[in-house]
């Protein structure tokens, strides 16, 4: 146990003190952080810029209705259609909208001139503008009230329970597939990337001739061993400094940019958009909602199973990873031995759309039990209420299966990392597996 | 096979002959099919790890680890503590007329220094059974003699070496003891001394001037070469109990004797001919 500790450490602080372990670890926040700051600047800086927009109303419907809207400021005027243009063109106005006469009923060769070519939220605001003031001239043409047809507007919404009257489940869907798929995706990246870390490790202990020293000193199993969890430990590492950095980044960033938190979030989250759009109580009910599911979600669940599974996951997969890079000579030889290992977790990422359809179904139920596809599936039916004793049978089967995996990799493993220049083929393997102490 | 304590054994053996194999038993990295293994009179078992120091034939380092940490690492692995560990690295340091590497990268080494850390690293934690296999490839003349005096001195000092090489001049100079092993089997054993005069043949060059007549009975000439002036070399055998002395006696009277030496087999000889017998036999 010392010498796995030993191994681990060293595994470790060689892995952490790498330049390309700091630059990921650190820019990929940074990288987040940077991209949320430039949404949030451009949000808020969008929203200060305006637009003087010229309308000449030749049909009486629009003129005396149109209201500013988002970036776009009217300003109605009359005149004639050519000298107007020529004012825009010498800066007074970005814009000239021309509305012909028209039929209210069947708008159109209404025309916006630009010197620019308008962006597409200036395009869109003049659009809604447009359209509120036919709309506003159709109600008073039949007698209608805009807070009548508010009260006519109903709007509901249906939360389903399951039948133990527990979480609700259809109303968080969106919710739960969401946390469901990142968690998923989240578990494949780690598998792979640290997987083939550990092949590669192994390969190199190999080709470099240093593991002959270190298996006079300690069991082939203790190596293997204090090498998977050391790299399991860089990749926990990686991932907490990952959520602690993006987190500060997301709560300190807006503080330097001089913008209040609560708008920042909302703009990022595209609520500020909604907000101007005069449908705020849309937008307030889409965040209700939003808070109502996160509080039927089951988050300790979620956080704790993702924690298990990503590191079961990892573990049954990093013994496989490790038991290639001992059979092989050089990177090239590996891809044989890597098929067999990556299409089962290639087929799970492709049968998570199947899975979503039907968390409770036969297919996602069997997925769930395969300790190759278990981490990544049942990681996406959870946040469905997954029945307590399929979540705990599928946990005892990544046990047995890591076990399994660890069991023979390391049969494998202690001849193997011995062998140089050896034709290497699944019979030569599986009779290493099989050959005695 | 038994080895004696303090001694230095040489293994020997052609290629396949099963000496890696052997050694790898030893360090307990593979297990054997059959026999046994006994060390200071106990039966092999995990503990012995941390009294043999093992140098392979195939042997590396990290490349991207400082010396000093890989040294501190290996010494770590053999149950040595930190501070144990590195007074001893500074020690084996001086010893070896190292500079101060200890925060050099490996990877900034040349070969030859990496092979003197790598031979630290074998005896960083005293063992008293070090295995070396090929320890002087890869070393230039002048370190491989620093490396050959540190071997004898550790014997002095009680440690038992098992040396295994193909290099036979490093064997007739360092060896008490030799084992050649051929296909898993030893063919010859013991004390090199007793090995060699075993192999001798009572056969004696003679170095003359001028032909050599024909000898009495006693005597078989083997063959004649021409050395330079005119020098002739002579293989002579004695077949009988006749003795050098008397050959001597014998030879002045048949031409004029400018060298007389025996002919001792060396052990490259020996091991060609043993492995030759044993193929044959």
């Amino acid at each position: 146990m010392d010498k796995i500790l030993l191994i681990l450490k060293r595994e470790y602080i060689s892995r952490v003190k790498k330049k390309s372990f700091l630059l990921a670890t650190f820019l990929m926040p940074i990288l987040i952080g940077g991209m949320y700051a430039l949404s949030i600047y451009l949000s808020v800086k969008d929203s200060d810029e305006e637009f003087l927009i010229k309308v000449i109303d030749e049909s009486g419907y629009v003129g005396n209705k149109i209201e500013d809207k988002g970036v776009a400021k009217f300003e109605v005027i009359t005149g004639q259609i050519d000298s107007v243009k020529t004012d825009v063109e010498q800066g007074e106005g970005f814009a000239l909208l021309y509305i012909p006469e028209l039929d209210l009923y069947k708008p159109k060769g209404i025309e916006l001139y630009t010197m620019q070519t308008p962006g597409m939220e200036l395009e869109s605001d003049v659009d809604d503008a447009v359209e509120n003031a036919l709309e506003a001239t159709k109600m008073d043409n039949l007698g209608l009230r805009q807070n009548t047809l508010d009260s006519i507007k109903t709007r509901i919404s249906i939360k389903s329970k399951s039948l133990s009257g527990e979480a609700s489940t259809a109303g968080s869907s969106t919710i739960a597939m969401a946390i469901g798929t990142i968690s998923g995706l989240l578990i494949y990246m780690f598998i792979m990337i640290y997987g083939s870390q550990v092949m590669r490790a192994v390969m190199q202990e190999k080709t470099s001739k240093i593991v002959e020293i270190l298996v006079s000193s300690v069991k082939p199993y203790q190596l293997m061993m204090g090498k998977i969890l050391g790299v399991a430990l860089v990749g926990l590492t990686q991932f907490a400094l990952w959520m602690i950095l993006t987190f500060a980044i997301l709560s300190i960033g807006p503080m330097l940019l001089d913008v209040d938190p609560q708008v920042a979030a909302d703009a990022a989250s595209g609520v500020s958009v909604a907000g101007n759009s005069g449908g705020n109580a849309q937008a307030l009910e889409a965040m209700d909602k939003l808070n109502d599911v996160l509080g039927e979600i089951n988050i300790p669940l979620i956080l704790g199973a993702f924690l298990y599974f990503f590191l079961t996951g990892y573990l049954f997969n990093a013994a496989l990873f490790a038991m290639v890079g001992s059979a092989v000579d050089s990177e090239a030889d590996t891809q044989q031995f890597m098929m067999p290992i990556m299409m089962p977790v290639i087929i799970s990422m492709m049968m998570l759309g199947p899975v979503l359809k039907d968390p409770a179904g036969d297919l996602a139920f069997w997925l769930s039990m395969i300790p190759f596809s278990a981490p990544i599936i049942m990681m996406v039916r959870i946040p469905f209420d997954v029945p307590t004793w399929q979540l705990i049978l599928s946990m005892l089967i990544m046990i047995g299966g890591f076990l399994g995996t660890t069991w023979m990799a390391g049969r494998v493993y202690r001849i193997g990392i011995l062998m140089h220049g050896a034709k290497v083929n699944y019979k030569v393997i599986f009779k290493w597996m099989m050959s005695k102490d | 096979m038994a080895i004696p304590k303090q001694s230095i054994f040489g293994l020997l053996g052609p290629n396949g002959a099963g000496k890696t194999t052997l050694i790898r038993i030893i360090n307990q990295i593979i297990s054997s099919d059959a026999g046994t293994i006994e060390i200071n009179g106990e039966p092999l078992n995990p503990g012995h790890v941390r009294v043999i120091g093992y140098l392979p034939e195939e042997r590396g380092l990290y490349k991207k680890m400082k010396v000093g940490e890989h040294l501190l690492y290996f010494a770590q692995l053999k149950g040595l503590k930190k501070k144990e560990s590195i007074t001893k690295i500074k020690h084996w340091f001086k010893k070896l007329d190292i500079p101060d590497w200890l925060d050099k990268k490996v990877e900034d080494l040349s070969k030859g220094m990496q092979q003197k850390v790598q031979f630290i690293g074998t005896v960083l934690h005293d063992p008293e059974l070090i295995i070396l296999d090929e320890p002087f490839s890869g070393f230039d003349p002048i370190n491989a003699n620093i490396i050959k005096d540190e071997i004898l001195e550790l014997r002095e000092k009680g440690s038992t070496i098992i040396f295994s090489t193909h290099r036979m001049e490093s064997v007739e100079e360092l060896c008490d003891h030799i084992a050649l092993i051929d296909e898993s089997h030893k063919i010859l054993d013991g004390p090199k001394k007793d090995i060699k005069n075993s192999h001798r043949s009572q056969t004696y060059l003679v170095n003359h001037l001028g032909a050599m007549g024909a000898l009495d009975s006693h005597y078989e000439i083997l063959g004649t070469n021409k050395l330079e002036d005119e020098i002739l070399e002579t293989k002579v055998r004695i077949t009988d109990d006749s003795d050098s002395n008397l050959l001597l006696k014998h030879l002045i009277n048949q031409t004029k004797v400018v060298g007389f030496n025996e002919l001792i087999p060396s052990i490259n000889d020996i091991f060609i001919q043993a492995v030759k017998e044993a193929n044959n036999g």
